[in-house]
């Protein structure tokens, strides 16, 4: 006999307290929808009961559940500003079923919501640090909501760099805030992996980006967001500076099907991406991060 | 003159045929009691009546990928071991309907669905699986969000446990302290002898399950007898599982060459993890009506092992048997451990007994724990 790990003995149940339940969705409003880049939009969202409107609040990074009667349910990360938590951005692209019948709804239309969940960006951890935010694609819609608040308190961080690619330039988001966001002191190197015939900026991939600038190693975080190849090759750049292991976040993304613990699909090694994550330091899970099939 | 009912952690012992008065007492109170009972060939759990639907004078024989009733000259009612069903069914239903929606022009209506939540009253749970109801325990009450479904069914809960008399060969519940001895967590628990029920009162509901059931207290002597039956039981384990490395061995050998060898033997059908009594995760689907105007959003069991388990757009994360097989036993193994502070297993064996070409966790375990020269 051998007994390495504690058992502990089966408790007779409490009469616990009825907590609501999570999985059901509440209706919420398509208030705009906006194409954003090819075959991208993004949806805005307002609950219908006032009540749950004014409570409702979110972090960047945070995702919700947007529900399709018949279709089905997908996590889908809320992209708009976390200071206006009425009005929820979520930019979508159409991927799947769920997607595809959400890109058929029109202003007016109502969807189920229920959220918010997941991990935020640490925005209270890298306060004061110079900040490299390297996104992939649509992978820039988590970290909208993050660059937005860093706007708002800019005087916070440090240096702010955004380093962001897609595939081809239409595959871009957001390109007509960009100019904004200089404005407001965030640098944007941008990069595509494909350019066309109008196309006057790099062409590369966005870890490459990282050759543009010069970062202060103990002074710097990352938090990146994109298909996990990408995010492997930009924690290799980041880690070749010397930026520490665990001053590196990334978002990751497994199917779902509750997001709140119960259906075991989002596992990631010892992580559920909808509880831990879907943002996760780096230095958590690097034994796992990469490895085949895993 | 004794009292009417007996104290909360007294031994009795009562006249078998007296089981069917506790029986009626349970149902007179309201409960469903939901038992062992011999059906196509197997030991499952069901609705049961009285006395006369457990499974008296049966027995089973078990082996990896192998499962046989055999009749037995003992009179025994709890003669046997795990079957292929566990209590999670009932506390975690394989169908559930979570809600139903409806949509009005673009407008959309959603209702909790309103099906019944039974109070049961559990019939011979013996050690691992009352073990595993623990640990479903924490996977749905114990994080920031509780199932309320669960929860419901969790707390009317009446649980009658039974002693292993007998191990199985796929046994290995010593291993990992969980039996064969029930030690806790139950209302009533019963120790099987030829002539007696030796009876452990385990709480108040238990106690109170017992009025105007003939009972005495019990003797030393068949005290004794009750704990020699068990010792016998732990006796006949031969596998084992060893823990103490766990979750670290196996995240330290995620490529291992043994992963390889199990996959070209696994068939990734699934049944581990339908028959596991701790394996909890689920899919939704949705049924909706042709005009698309409402539909019925129900939670069904998954597996792991299920191809499309990982999809996300662009493919499956876990394309191949190796990692699927990976994920089940890391998980299984390990990472429970650090998602709820408890290993998922609890040594029942049902995975090993009803694999159908016999895959024995316990010995993929000792084989990945051997070192590869590469």
């Amino acid at each position: 006999m051998s007994v390495g790990l504690p058992m502990p003995e089966p408790q007779r149940m409490l009469a616990s307290q009825r907590s609501p339940d999570p999985m059901l969705p509440s209706p919420a409003l398509i208030e705009a929808i906006k194409p954003v880049a090819y075959g991208i939009s993004t949806f805005t969202l307002r609950f219908v009961d006032p009540a749950e409107r004014a409570e409702y609040r979110f972090q960047p990074g945070q995702f919700n559940m947007l529900y399709l009667p018949g279709a089905g349910e997908i996590a889908i990360s809320v992209s708009s500003d976390p200071d206006e938590p009425q009005l929820l951005g979520h930019t979508v692209r159409q991927a799947g079923n769920v997607t595809r019948t959400l890109a058929r709804l029109k202003v007016g239309h109502q969807v189920g919501v229920r959220g918010p969940y997941g991990n935020p960006w640490p925005l209270d951890k890298v306060a004061g640090k110079s900040l490299v935010i390297v996104a992939g694609g649509i992978g820039l819609a988590p970290l909208r909501p993050l660059i937005l608040s860093i706007l708002h308190h800019r005087a916070a961080y440090g240096r702010v760099v955004l380093l962001y690619g897609a595939r081809t330039p239409a595959d871009l988001l957001y390109t007509d805030e960009f100019a904004r966001w200089q404005e407001g002191n965030v640098e944007v190197h941008v990069t595509v992996d494909l350019g066309d015939e109008h196309w006057k900026g790099q062409v590369g991939v966005v870890p490459q980006l990282f050759y543009r600038i010069r970062v202060e190693p103990k002074e710097t975080c990352v938090m990146t967001c994109g298909p996990e190849i990408m995010m492997r090759f930009v924690i290799y750049e980041a880690l070749a500076r010397r930026i520490p292991k665990d001053a590196i976040y990334l978002s990751m993304e497994r199917n779902m099907k509750c997001a709140v613990g119960f259906c075991g699909h989002c596992q990631f090694g010892p992580t559920f991406i909808c509880k831990q994550g879907p943002v996760l330091n780096y230095a958590r899970i690097e034994p796992f991060f990469g490895k085949e099939d895993f | 003159m004794s009292p009417e009912t007996p104290r909360v952690s007294a031994s009795v012992v009562i006249p078998k045929a007296s089981l069917q008065v506790v029986f009626d007492h349970l149902r007179a109170t309201g409960f469903r009691l939901i038992g062992p009972t011999v059906r196509e060939s197997a030991i499952v759990l069901d609705e049961i009546a009285g006395l006369e639907d457990l499974p008296l004078g049966w027995t089973d024989t078990q082996e990896p990928g192998r499962y046989r009733l055999q009749r037995t000259r003992a009179a025994e009612y709890f003669g046997f071991t795990v079957g292929p069903q566990s209590w999670k069914q009932f506390l975690h239903p394989a169908r559930l309907q979570l809600f139903s929606v409806e949509r009005k022009n673009g407008d959309l209506t959603v209702r909790k669905a309103q099906e019944p939540a039974p109070a049961y009253a559990f019939i011979g749970v013996r050690a691992c699986d009352l073990h595993a109801i623990g640990i479903q325990d924490r996977v749905f009450l114990g994080g920031e969000f509780q199932d309320p479904h669960y929860a419901r069914r969790r707390e009317q809960v009446f649980v009658l446990a039974v002693n292993c008399r007998k191990a199985g060969s796929t046994c290995f519940c010593s291993s990992l302290g969980t039996g064969p001895r029930v030690k806790g967590g139950f209302d009533l628990a019963l120790t099987e002898l030829p002539e007696i029920f030796v009876v452990e009162i385990g709480s108040e509901a238990g106690s109170e399950a017992l009025r105007g059931t003939p009972w005495e207290s019990a003797t030393a002597f068949d005290l004794g007898r009750a704990t020699q039956a068990v010792q016998r039981a732990e006796g006949q384990i031969v596998r084992q599982l060893r823990t103490d490395d766990l979750p670290k061995m196996l995240y330290d050998n995620l490529d291992h060459r043994r992963w390889d060898e199990v996959a070209a033997r696994c068939l990734s059908c699934a049944n581990c993890t339908q028959v596991c009594p701790t394996c909890f995760c689920t899919t939704v689907e949705d049924a909706s009506n042709l005009k698309g105007t409402s539909a019925d959003r129900t939670r069904v069991w998954d597996s792991c092992f299920v191809r499309d388990f990982s999809h996300v757009h662009g493919g499956n994360i876990r394309p191949s048997i190796r990692s699927r097989y990976r994920q089940w036993l890391t998980h299984k193994l390990g990472s429970w451990f650090d998602q709820f502070g408890i290993l998922g297993c609890v040594g029942c064996g049902r995975c090993i007994t009803w694999c159908p070409v016999g895959i024995d966790l316990t010995e993929e375990v000792k084989a990945l724990r051997e070192k590869v020269t590469p």
